[in-house]
């Protein structure tokens, strides 16, 4: 095993691109080879902190992999280090996206890719609901629960607007954090 | 000065996205509508770019639309935007990291934030069943039972048992759905 703060930064960079270029997709589809290439080869840490990394994560505002890239980085070699990390992990997604970006449009016309987009979208839909039922079992599970849920739905439908998801995420806190302060008050009387 | 309008409205993104990938959906379909840097389309096309490719959907989106609006330049600035406001987070949080897990506060916080980005990313699969299979706008305006198109929903239900009951890579179903939409010529 390395000694931590002799991990040199551009060694951290290219772990982190590995990582970042092999997963498909975000989040979770990410920590199985953040325990094979920063755990089993390198040996950086341990995989019980890869895992509490990822419930830290994900009780955290921001995208999950790159809160995960940057607690690992500044494990590693401070705020350098998670500088470094969440470099590594985004480089290739945006050297993929600007390549997708730069031909999309010369392709977008054609009759197959239409059609073929039409398709994706329906697994995109079907992909998206899936998400839903799970975040919905372990979300809603209690009245006030479901009455956030429907709120935040009825303002998205009908008034909806660029800030409303934020106000609505902003909004959501707030009442959690006074009703659950209120709830507790009147149980312990 | 676009650039700095890129990282502000990347940099929101990051923010605000709370609990996991799909939870940028409804920042970037109301972003659609605002900025015009892309259409509500082209988000749900990302949606199935971000699953075929490396990245996390909200930073795809910061690159496609800060490359669209600014080149490359562009699109590495809206990139790292949306990475910063983790950064920070993380950074801060590191120093306290076991206490912040077994936070009440922090509990308390999930309890109401988790059914308010069910919320919205349910509202975010509403507009897109809207726009690929069931036209609830058109409701009134076609004939009886033509505002959707069975076909589609037929798909649609195959589809949803097959990622609940299977459990695959997304990838895998969204390779499907592109050769049935070339077959069948949705």
């Amino acid at each position: 095993m390395e000694q931590q703060q002799n991990i040199p930064l551009w060694k951290l960079f290219l772990a982190f691109f590995k990582c970042g270029a092999v997963t498909f997709g975000g989040g979770y589809a990410k920590q199985p080879i953040l325990d094979r290439e920063i755990v089993d080869k390198r040996g950086w840490i341990t995989k019980e902190e890869v895992m509490d990394y990822y419930a830290v994560a994900q009780a955290l505002p921001g995208i999950i992999s790159i809160n995960v890239a940057s607690f690992i980085g500044h494990k590693l070699r401070k705020i350098p280090g998670a500088i470094m990390g969440v470099l590594g992990v985004i480089s290739p997604c945006i050297i993929v996206i600007t390549a997708i970006a730069m031909l999309f449009s010369n392709f977008q016309d054609n009759e197959y890719v239409v059609h073929a987009l039409q398709g994706i979208n329906i697994a995109v839909a079907a992909l998206i609901i899936n998400t839903i039922i799970t975040m919905w079992k372990k979300g809603v599970k209690e009245i006030p629960q479901f009455l956030i849920f429907l709120v935040v739905f009825c303002l998205s439908l009908f008034i909806g607007g660029q800030r409303m998801p934020i106000y609505c995420v902003i909004g959501s806190l707030i009442f959690a954090l006074v009703y659950k302060r209120i709830e507790r008050r009147v149980r312990s009387k | 000065m676009i650039y700095l309008q890129l990282f502000w409205e990347f940099f929101k993104v990051g923010l605000f996205t709370v609990g996991g990938g799909m939870a940028a959906v409804p920042l970037l379909l109301a972003m659609a509508g605002s900025t015009g840097w892309f259409t509500e389309d082209f988000v749900v096309q990302m949606i199935a770019i971000s699953e075929s490719t490396p990245g996390p959907i909200g930073i795809n989106m910061a690159t496609y639309a800060g490359y669209t609006v600014g080149g490359i330049p562009g699109g590495i600035i809206a990139s790292i935007a949306t990475a910063i406001p983790g950064i920070i987070i993380v950074v801060l949080v590191s120093r306290a990291l076991e206490k912040f897990s077994e936070s009440v506060l922090v509990k308390d916080a999930f309890w109401g934030l988790r059914p308010a980005v069910t919320a919205l990313i349910a509202y975010a699969a509403f507009t897109i069943i809207n726009k690929t299979m069931i036209y609830f706008t058109k409701i009134g305006t076609v004939p009886f039972l033509e505002f959707f198109s069975w076909q589609k929903v037929l798909f649609f239900a195959v589809m949803l048992f097959g990622i609940m009951k299977f459990k695959k890579h997304p990838v895998l179903y969204i390779a499907i759905a592109a050769v049935v939409g070339i077959v069948f010529k949705f």
